[in-house]
């Protein structure tokens, strides 16, 4: 067995430039494996990481009202008040279509909303300047408001400067109390994530002409427990609608788990597609092996006449081919390791060769080596030794 | 020899209506053709014969690289003639040494290696292949060069070194297939007096060839002719025929 090893490699080596090229579809074959996964692997927890930051742990709750089942801000507190074990914020929402004016100024594509005085840490938002929305402000229905950073620069020209100033909202006067932190550090613009305006959602159901409240958003404490949060929310609305066609709850989270979902299938067919060029250099393998079989004929009589059995033969030249595209399999994981990290470090994501996809590529290698190292191993060991030694 | 009994009264060869049959197209090739003959330990036999002759055939079936389409052969007392292919390959390596024309040496192993395959093939352990395959080499005057590859030697040395290859697992036939059919005339009688050697030290030798000459050296000729033997008899009985 040893033997058989030093043997492998000893014809590897002189045959330098042959097994480099039979190497080549191999190291090629696992470089792309790993490369292809890893860098996808990359993509995906950036990806993921950045949609975590957007809130996977908020709970979207709509309602359709009628005048025999209802739910309205009360009920909904006390829901969220008997679990605030599990549920760390609850707003309700009401949107609002409304022109914002100061002056001659106005903006008239910003997000307007009535909002709970927890909507700001939902969002995971810092105030710049000021101060946020109080539970006082929401009894009271103190027409005051936190805005986004797009409409202070805009209007007053900064956030400091947009302090106890007024913004008329379709005709009445907010004072603002509050400007949010700068959410988009690349763009500032119309419409964008930093042009919002936020009042108490009590002031926005006058201003809307609606009591009737159908939208609130709940944030988890603990973002594994987001799908007990939605059964919960879901059993709790049954009982009062006795029709699920009523309400819907969403879970961010949901949508990172399609994502994911999507990533993977996508990760699974770059891998494969990888994984075909690995099937191609299996078959050079054994083009190579069968090119090798028949140039050492003589070499295969010989041995044959001296006693080489059948299973000496064929082992030596299985293990050849194992050895090749194991050397090749293992240069095609450091290539790989390497570019990846290249690669990542090009388009800006940590992308690092997953254990799974290095084992995976090279168990792959030294499997190709054996299995399509079989048949010109076969080949060589059932040479008739006559016929062998009477090649040139 | 390990795991080969071998029973001292019995010849070391023993070929019994012997018949290898070919089918060429719709023609039958009798390449041997109810071949029998006896073989003691301790001769000096040359098979001689053209070349077409069926001579080959014989070789290739004393030397269990082949089996005969029909007939009985026994070497030291075993039936070879319907052996599997890994059963001759234990045969060949235990009982057989084996000197080519062509010598037959692996270009890429060195002069050691080379002697030490047989041995390798019988699973001798390391440290006394390398002891066994150097004494050998020493026994053809070539113990020194063991580092050098083959291609580094004269015919000559290179056919020294496949007779050392065929001493090394200490056989009980030595099978010589044309040993001088690549040397000058020369080397050619070196290496017959070494095999001459050989048979006075108590080795048993079949030699191969189609040189009426060299055929001479041996001590016993059988001469093949359209697959049967048509001579076999003493040296001096066959010089008195020529």
């Amino acid at each position: 067995m040893l033997q058989s090893f030093k043997l492998a490699l000893k014809s590897i080596w002189s045959n330098k430039m042959r097994s480099f090229l039979t190497m080549l579809g191999i190291i090629i074959g696992v470089a792309s494996v790993i490369i292809l996964v890893s860098i996808v692997n990359g993509y995906m927890s950036t990806v993921v990481e950045s949609f975590a930051s957007m809130g996977v742990n908020r709970i979207s709750v709509r309602l359709t009202n009628l005048s025999t089942r209802s739910v309205n801000v009360d009920d909904m507190y006390e829901f969220y008040d008997e679990h605030t074990d599990l549920f760390a914020q609850l707003s309700p929402n009401v949107s609002l279509n409304a022109v914002l004016k100061k002056g001659e100024d106005s903006l008239d594509m910003s997000s307007v909303g009535g909002y709970s005085e927890q909507y700001l840490d939902i969002m995971g938002y810092e105030l710049e300047a000021g101060r946020n929305i109080s539970y006082a402000d929401i009894v009271a229905r103190n027409k005051i408001c936190v805005i986004g950073y797009y409409v202070a620069s805009q209007l007053f020209g900064s956030p400091q400067a947009a302090l106890d100033q007024t913004i008329k909202v379709n005709g009445y006067a907010f004072t603002v109390v509050g400007v949010a932190e700068r959410q988009d550090e690349e763009d500032l613009e119309e419409g964008g994530t930093d042009d919002f305006l936020w009042m108490p959602y009590s002031i926005a159901t006058k201003l809307s002409r609606s009591a009737d409240i159908t939208s609130y958003t709940f944030a988890t404490i603990d973002t594994d427990d987001t799908s007990t949060c939605k059964e919960l929310l879901e059993e709790y609305l049954y009982e009062v609608y006795k029709d699920d066609d009523l309400y819907n709850v969403t879970a961010n989270s949901e949508m990172l788990d399609s994502l994911n979902e999507q990533i993977g299938m996508m990760s699974a067919m770059l891998g494969g597609i990888a994984g075909i060029s690995l099937l191609v250099a299996g078959v050079g393998v054994m083009n190579i092996m069968l090119v090798s079989v028949t140039e050492r004929t003589r070499e295969i009589g010989i041995r044959k006449s001296l006693g080489a059995k059948r299973g000496t033969i064929m082992q030596q030249f299985v293990i050849e081919a194992a050895v090749t595209s194991s050397i090749g399999g293992i240069i095609g994981i450091v290539l790989g390791a390497v570019v990846t990290q290249l690669a990542g470090n090009m388009i800006g994501i940590t992308a690092t060769p997953t254990p799974a996809a290095v084992l995976v590529s090279f168990s792959v290698s030294v499997g190709i080596g054996l299995i399509f190292g079989y048949m010109p191993a076969n080949r060589a060991a059932k040479l008739n030794p006559i016929d062998a030694l009477r090649s040139e | 020899m390990a795991g080969v009994k071998i029973d001292e009264g019995q010849p070391l060869i023993e070929l019994r209506d012997i018949y290898k049959i070919y089918q060429m197209g719709d023609e039958e090739v009798r390449a041997s053709d109810g071949v029998s003959f006896t073989i003691n330990r301790g001769e000096f036999v040359a098979i001689v014969g053209k070349s077409g002759s069926g001579k080959s055939t014989l070789m290739n079936i004393i030397g269990a690289l082949d089996v005969p389409t029909s007939g009985e052969y026994y070497l030291g007392g075993e039936d070879v003639s319907d052996m599997t292919d890994d059963e001759l390959a234990e045969i060949r390596n235990k009982m057989i040494g084996f000197i080519f024309q062509q010598y037959n040496l692996l270009p890429k192993l060195n002069l050691l290696e080379n002697v030490e395959l047989p041995l390798l093939y019988a699973g001798v352990p390391a440290q006394e292949r390398k002891e066994r395959a150097l004494a050998s080499l020493d026994r053809v005057g070539l113990k020194e060069k063991w580092k050098n590859m083959p291609s580094q030697l004269s015919g000559g040395q290179q056919q020294r070194v496949s007779i050392a290859r065929a001493l090394a697992g200490d056989p009980s036939l030595i099978l010589a297939d044309e040993p001088t059919g690549a040397l000058d005339s020369r080397t050619s009688r070196e290496v017959l007096n070494f095999l001459k050697k050989l048979n006075d030290e108590g080795n048993t030798i079949v030699m191969i060839t189609h040189d009426n000459s060299i055929a001479m050296e041996a001590k016993r000729v059988i001469r093949v002719h359209d697959g049967k033997i048509n001579f076999d008899g003493d040296v001096k009985d066959y010089a008195a025929i020529l």
